[in-house]
């Protein structure tokens, strides 16, 4: 990789069409951007090792290696990649419960998470949490509850308003959450008090088992915010999150309050390992997106085209990350469960525990 | 040989307490005395009887509705598959993902004399609606000194661990609606009992909170009754008699008594233990109980619940305070441990067969 690093820093220009963004009371961001070459395939090699981390995952749950619910976000691969790179490590972010791919960007290792997926004792979450319940430094989660983070995200925000930081919250939610009361609660407070939060709409189309359009009287979602501004990002292309990321963080961090964006995007599996995805939707649909829309693949043929890097490079690419990955779940399936002991610990803070909780 | 199960088969798949063939539901004596033990059967698991029951519903009741998030297209587990083929998307429907919508909405069309079938797509998630059941639906009768009423309300809600379900995905709640004065609150335990108890509480002139031991859902089948009925409310079912020792508990966790009991009486010869199934928590039937502790001076109660505080606690108070001279021995709770219900320590959390076995030998031997 010798050559790649000795040219890291030539820059690149990536031109947006029309339709990628979409403004609510607020300018859309500039219809280019540009990043350097390391920039670049680093956008690609995360997206693709998210991929793979999500994959395998997959067939885990089916050798029943990982039980219970798991939500995977095969397609949505740009989001999580597309927002870590345009915000600060000291910025936060807190989602629901198809947080792998954010787990891993905010600084999980592949092998904590997949541990983690496991229940095994070296998971992030120490083997307790599972699937929906992964965290990291400034990643509150990971969250079971369908909206819930929602408030939570603004209350993060009003905390680092408070200290005085230039940081920003990224809220993440679903296009069937974006229906819970207490989001409009979190919208009201997040506008009144000025806080740096981005509600961010992850609008995959289906709420579960039911189409977008059935369960919202505005699909817009990002003009859900109706006071706050907001906008709608093609959530396929990882530049475009990339930079309505950035463009919206600097909008936050300045004092100038909340935004809502809505990041459009698919995902090719069912809304969990225990859903086949095709009761609801047809599997015509779910090819066309794969072969039209893929974020990896449509990447891929962009920085190709604009001469970023070479077919060979990133093969090598693609071959790395599933060897990190291969790696990362040969160790993770070696580590055994936690102790029973820890069945009692952390429910309430160290050293108040309380004789009687020992049921037996 | 694991001890104390011994090699026992154990789960509801060995169940004797199912009614799975014709002459076992012609020779069962609460549906003889109802008059349902000489009809048709059909084979059904109980998701399968939860849909009769709603077919049922919808078809001799024009004021009603079925409404949750996914029930239009079948449900996540599948309880209201082809009801909107049959009915009309009128009358069953989505709603968004918004559970406190859900209930007040619900709510509303049965102050309107409508009978409003609500799901709640998991237990779990039921706590959004906790203030409008709470606040709203209980309360609404008794405000409006019975001007008003929401007595056509019934929320379904699938319950109870289902072995990886973790923490979201496998509480059992119903200690909550049992504080709440205006509701009624009740949990089945296979398909002949859930279309039966189902078909009561829609029909019950207050609000329900209706949980399904989802587990059971697969589990648990019989020959359940084609016909239209309903077993009573409010009224305990002693599923085995015994004279030494009085054990109640509902839902799924009846299948973990039934192999504590057989385990007590294989290792104890001489020792019979009586078996109820509580199927309403609210009101319950404390008069069953009452009698059945007079008669054997012992009491085991057990529930997947939490143990602090959960309902065993409320039975436990009620029995002392009526059979404080008749008890042999302290009143013995086997619940759920007081921790966050895990996912990989879920095997330790339970409630299960050996544990009951555990605390009704305590009672006994005292």
């Amino acid at each position: 990789m010798a050559s790649a690093a000795a040219s890291g820093e030539e820059t690149f220009t990536f031109e947006f069409c029309d339709k990628t963004f979409e403004g609510y009371n607020i300018d859309a961001p500039s219809q280019s951007m540009t990043l350097t070459k390391a920039e670049a395939i680093d956008l690609y090699r995360e997206m693709q090792t998210v991929r793979r981390l999500e994959m395998a995952a997959d067939s885990s749950y089916k050798h029943k290696l990982i039980r219970g619910f798991c939500h995977l976000c095969t397609g949505q691969e740009a989001v999580p990649v597309g927002i870590e790179r345009a915000i600060a490590k000291e910025d936060a972010v807190i989602t629901a419960y198809r947080c792998h791919g954010f787990t891993y960007m905010r600084g999980a290792s592949p092998f904590g998470i997949l541990a983690e997926l496991m229940g095994r004792k070296d998971g992030v979450s120490k083997g307790k949490g599972g699937s929906m319940h992964m965290y990291a430094h400034n990643f509150y989660g990971g969250n079971g509850i369908v909206g819930a983070q929602v408030p939570l995200g603004a209350g993060i925000a009003f905390a680092q308003k408070y200290a005085g930081e230039k940081t920003c919250t990224v809220a993440l939610y679903g296009d069937g959450a974006a229906n819970q009361g207490q989001v409009f609660e979190a919208y009201n407070m997040a506008k009144l008090w000025d806080l740096p939060v981005l509600f961010v709409c992850e609008n995959n189309k289906y709420g579960m088992g039911t189409a977008a359009s059935r369960a919202a009287a505005n699909t817009d979602y990002y003009t859900r915010g109706q006071y706050i501004p907001g906008i709608r990002v093609n959530g396929m292309d990882v530049l475009a999150v990339r930079h309505a990321i950035a463009y919206a963080r600097e909008y936050a961090i300045n004092g100038n309050g909340p935004l809502v964006l809505e990041m459009k995007t698919y995902r090719y599996g069912g809304h969990s390992m225990s859903d086949p995805g095709t009761t609801y939707r047809t599997r015509e649909e779910i090819q066309h997106m794969r072969s039209t829309s893929d974020p990896i693949t449509g990447y891929k043929h962009r920085i190709l085209e604009a001469g970023v890097t070479t077919e060979d490079e990133l093969k090598a690419i693609d071959k790395a990350a599933k060897k990190l990955i291969d790696e990362a779940l040969a160790k993770a399936k070696a580590i055994p469960e936690p102790s029973p002991k820890e069945l009692w610990d952390h429910i309430y803070v160290k050293g108040s525990e309380v004789p009687y909780l020992r049921g037996r | 040989m694991a001890e104390p199960i011994r090699g026992m088969d154990l789960g509801v798949a060995h169940s004797k307490l199912l009614l799975r063939t014709v002459s076992d539901v012609r020779n069962n004596h609460e549906l003889q005395r109802l008059g349902v033990s000489e009809g048709d059967t059909q084979r059904m698991n109980m998701c399968q009887a939860v849909n009769d029951a709603l077919r049922t519903t919808l078809a001799t009741d024009d004021t009603s509705v079925v409404f949750g998030e996914d029930v239009a297209f079948g449900g996540v587990f599948r309880c209201s598959v082809g009801l909107a083929e049959e009915f009309g998307t009128e009358r069953i429907f989505n709603t968004p993902l918004t559970e406190q919508g859900i209930a007040g909405f619900g709510i509303g069309l049965a102050a309107m004399g409508h009978t409003a079938v609500a799901e709640i797509q998991f237990a779990d998630y039921i706590f959004p609606a906790f203030d409008q059941i709470v606040n709203e639906a209980a309360k609404y009768r008794y405000r409006s000194g019975n001007e008003f009423d929401v007595g056509g309300l019934t929320i379904r809600t699938p319950c109870s661990a289902v072995g990886h379900g973790g923490h979201y995905h496998s509480q059992s709640p119903e200690a909550f609606f049992a504080h709440v004065p205006g509701i009624k609150v009740v949990m089945p335990r296979s398909p002949i009992q859930a279309k039966g108890l189902l078909l009561a509480a829609i029909r019950d002139r207050n609000p329900v909170v209706f949980f399904e031991p989802k587990i059971l859902y697969r589990a648990a089948v019989e020959q359940v009754p084609v016909d239209d009925y309903v077993l009573p409310l409010s009224k305990a079912e002693i599923l085995k008699p015994g004279k030494d020792v009085t054990v109640v508990g509902y839902g799924s966790q009846i299948y973990a008594l039934e192999n504590a009991i057989q385990m007590i009486e294989r290792d104890m010869p001489g020792v019979s233990c009586e078996l109820i199934d509580l199927r309403t928590i609210l009101p319950y039937d404390a008069e069953t109980v009452v009698e059945s502790v007079n008669k054997t001076g012992r009491l085991v109660v057990a529930h997947e619940a939490p143990r602090t505080q959960g309902f065993a606690a409320e039975l436990a108070a009620e029995i002392q305070e009526r059979c404080f001279l008749r008890l042999e021995s302290p009143i013995e709770r086997v619940c759920g441990l007081f921790v966050p219900h895990p996912l990989v320590f879920e095997k330790m959390y339970m409630p299960c067969a050996v544990r009951t076995y555990e605390a009704i030998k305590r009672s006994l031997k005292f």
